[in-house]
């Protein structure tokens, strides 16, 4: 490669023109700068910290936090890892409801954008140009501050019909309570689901025989929901409705959570799902024309065309960007630092203002969020190339 | 067809309305429903939000304004606010006028139509910043600053004008405008005993951590992509680590790093304002995000290009630098002003360190003796809302005019 045959025999370069000498200096010289730097900023740290009468390693994790969190009966003598933990556990619970939450909002708001009704088109675009160019943080202050907060005090909340106890602290609703008797209704129901499962696979095998629908997603269901309500009548209403009940300050009984928690969900729902409505919009419309005049010219019903020819293709573009937004989403969860939702950033904050060490907390409250991201961009890398195969 | 009286005319038209209603509002009967439901909706939202608007007490914002747009800037420093802006509006007219004229030339030397953007597309295209600087002028309490403000349009226009008689080799180069604009202004605020950037605040600030966090973050994202495409595994590995490490965390966790951590790193008790450790902050947690910005760039540019800058023998380097990059980077502008607007956004994260910010500053005027407690904050906020409304919303749509002249993902 790099020697040159010339009249006068074999030349070679010398060796500072060598490609290969090139690469290997030019890497070389690429990690002893990256990771001397980071020696120097290390060794920085550690004397810093030294000097500040901080501890070095990651053994104050064992030490009592002193972090309170409210509506949990967390401790707050419990060491600092348990505080940490709780705090990861409030971040899944606000992605576990808001991340359907949203889904559902923005599929509906872009499909909205696309309506033939003039009037729903419009608004729909309204909210969404209205929405997603104001700030996030913003929002949640605001559903916080001026929603939220405006709601009745605690020692006298509102309690429409009985069945909620709606305070600007606290927001409960009723629950399901199981009695005796739920055992053999979840055994019931497990054999109902066995058996959707066989009837959808008979269903398959009978359309792929006959060229009937085979319609088992709604047979199965329906499979599923008779064996429900025998089994309920069997055990003999083992599922009952609890509702909230309130004794001076205290709420027993009931389904709910801090209102600060409904503040962070709502707006960040509301926030991200005018980003999710523009994916399914833009999605939809990226599906060429011809497949849907191919749809009419087979002469689909407009519910068959959407079914079979427009969403599959949609939904193929529309998925690694809304799971974008699921992580953009998870990692706004952090803003709730700003109205005291107690996840993991603000349990972060509080524990550095309780005196400890700064560098090795933000390193885990990175380490956190690094984790979850990580784990989804590989499942959605490994989705994207399903989806590939799947069509070209 | 050829006589046509007026009656039939108007005839026409209502049957022409009554069909689009048809067509648009009541073509089916689930259509007519979500009319009715929808509208009645909308009418309920719309006299509700009507309702509030009347009955809201602005004295808050007129009391608060300055801190709003500027934070705890020093009063009798105020003039230089002023020059700043007379500035920026000279700047902006100078560059449009440039731009034009590259266009221009650009036009003449393809042999196409130059379009010629009158007013009325101006005042299409800004609106909403007409409406917002119209709104903040109606808070004064003074007509100073509507009239200062009268002042910097006409020498925006002056220099808009008097930007046909620049020399054409600066015409040719338009990025020393911005460039040049910048360092003035800087000196016009900060210089000569002025405050300097960390005591600025309110709005401003979000402002000029948006332009500076994208400013410094560009080399180094610029940089890092180019990494990431490198042939040398180290590099591309290294790059890859810094990119997905910083997109995989939220941008608060760095500003905690840079208002808490920082410090550690530096030896001594010396140490930089908080602005300028968040703006390290900013601009490091940016560069992650323009790399891949900047890499769709690179991988939007066909081999073949790269192919024709080898068979010419140019070096891999000039190959980059002359024929991929002005491509790539081309492509890149409204990928990156999206960037920008979602940095604009995220500025606002910086009131959670207690910068003041717009965000910070309507919340702690609701905290004043005179104010606190009467549920201000419904009021204050949505007028900052307004403001980061209108500077997004009119980004965005100009990124997306943009791309329709770039005509990018059309060829």
């Amino acid at each position: 490669m790099t020697a040159i045959d010339t009249p006068g025999g074999t030349v070679r370069p010398p060796f500072w023109r060598d490609i290969r000498v090139i690469r290997v200096v030019l890497q070389v010289l690429a990690v002893v700068v990256v990771f001397g730097a980071l020696w120097l900023l290390g060794n920085n740290l550690r004397n810093e910290l030294i000097r500040k009468n901080l501890p070095t390693n990651f053994d104050f994790l064992d030490r009592p936090t002193g972090v309170t969190i409210s509506d949990s009966g967390f401790d707050p003598g419990s060491p600092v890892s348990a505080a940490l933990l709780a705090g990861i556990k409030n971040t899944f619970l606000l992605a576990i409801v808001g991340i359907p939450l949203l889904t559902i909002l923005g599929t509906l708001i872009g499909v909205a954008r696309l309506s033939t009704n003039w009037l729903v088109a419009k608004a729909a675009g309204v909210y969404v140009e209205t929405i997603r160019n104001i700030p996030p943080l913003l929002i949640i202050i605001f559903v916080f501050n001026a929603v939220i907060l405006q709601l009745p005090a605690p020692n006298d909340p509102a309690t429409p019909f009985d069945w909620f106890v709606i305070s600007n602290l606290k927001i409960v609703g009723p629950s399901l309570i199981t009695e005796s008797g739920a055992g053999l209704l979840w055994i019931i129901m497990l054999l109902g689901l066995i058996a959707a499962v066989a009837v959808g696979i008979w269903r398959t095998r009978y359309s792929e025989r006959t060229g009937h629908p085979h319609h088992r997603i709604l047979i199965g269901f329906g499979v599923v929901v008779v064996f429900a309500v025998i089994g309920y009548l069997i055990a003999g209403n083992p599922i009952q409705v609890a509702l909230p009940r309130l004794d001076g300050r205290i709420i027993t009984g009931g389904f709910g959570g801090l209102g600060s928690y409904f503040s962070l969900l709502a707006a960040l729902v509301i926030y991200t799902a005018s980003h999710v409505a523009e994916i399914v919009r833009g999605s939809i419309l990226a599906v060429p024309k011809g497949q849907t005049e191919a749809a009419n010219a087979l002469a689909l019903s407009g519910f068959q065309r959407l079914r079979f020819v427009t969403l599959p293709q949609a939904l193929r573009i529309a998925i690694p960007p809304i799971i974008n937004q699921y992580l953009n989403f998870v990692k706004n969860t952090s803003l709730a630092i700003a109205i005291g939702f107690a996840e993991i950033t603000l349990i972060t904050f509080q524990a550095i203002g309780n005196g400890y060490p700064a560098p090795q907390l933000i390193v885990l409250l990175m380490a956190a969020y690094l984790v979850f991201s990580l784990t989804i961009s590989v499942m959605v890398n490994i989705l994207n190339r399903r989806l590939q195969l799947v069509g070209r | 067809m050829t006589t046509t009286t007026p009656q039939q005319l108007t005839v026409t038209r209502t049957t022409r309305a009554a069909a689009w209603l048809r067509k648009n509002l009541f073509s089916t009967w689930y259509n007519t429903a979500l009319t009715i439901v929808f509208g009645a909706f909308i009418l309920f939202v719309l006299f509700r939000l009507l309702g509030f608007l009347l009955d809201i007490d602005t004295t808050i914002i007129r009391v608060n304004l300055k801190l709003y747009m500027t934070g705890r800037f020093p009063n009798e420093q105020l003039e230089r606010l002023w020059i700043g802006v007379y500035i920026t509006s000279a700047g902006i007219g100078l560059f449009a006028r440039a731009i034009a004229r590259n266009a221009e030339v650009k036009a003449l030397d393809a042999g196409m139509a130059i379009d010629h953007a009158g007013w009325q597309s101006i005042i299409r295209r800004f609106w909403p910043i007409l409406v917002l600087v119209a709104i903040i002028l109606g808070f004064t309490q003074t007509p100073l600053p509507a009239l200062l403000t009268l002042g910097a349009a006409a020498i925006g226009i002056g220099a808009y004008v008097s930007g046909a008689a620049l020399p054409r080799a600066v015409i040719k180069r338009s990025w020393l405008i911005p460039l040049v604009g910048t360092v003035a202004f800087y000196l016009g605020v900060a210089g000569f005993g002025g405050v300097g950037w960390d005591k600025w605040g309110g709005f401003f600030v979000n402002i000029v951590l948006t332009i500076a966090g994208i400013t410094l973050a560009f080399p180094l994202g610029l940089m890092l992509a180019l990494g990431r495409r490198s042939t040398l595994p180290v590099v591309r590995y290294l790059s890859v680590t810094y990119i997905e490490f910083l997109r995989g965390v939220p941008m608060i966790s760095l500003l905690l790093l840079g208002a808490f951590a920082l410090g550690f790193l530096i030896p001594g008790d010396q140490q930089f304002s908080l602005f300028i450790r968040l703006l390290i902050a900013i601009t490091l947690f940016q560069s992650a995000y323009i790399a891949e910005v900047v890499r769709g760039g690179l991988q939007s540019v066909p081999k073949g290009q790269i192919e024709a800058g080898q068979s010419l023998g140019l070096s891999p380097w000039k190959t980059m630098r002359l024929i991929v990059l002005p491509q790539a980077l081309r492509n890149v502008i409204p990928a990156m002003v999206g960037q920008f607007i979602s940095l604009f956004k995220d500025t606002t994260l910086v009131s959670i360190v207690k910068l003041l910010d717009l965000l910070l500053a309507a919340q702690v005027s609701t905290a004043q003796p005179e104010f606190q407690a009467q549920g201000l904050q419904a009021v204050t906020l949505p007028f900052a809302a307004l403001f980061f409304w209108v500077g997004c919303y009119v980004m965005s749509r100009e990124s997306r005019r943009l791309e329709r002249k770039l005509g990018v993902g059309e060829r």
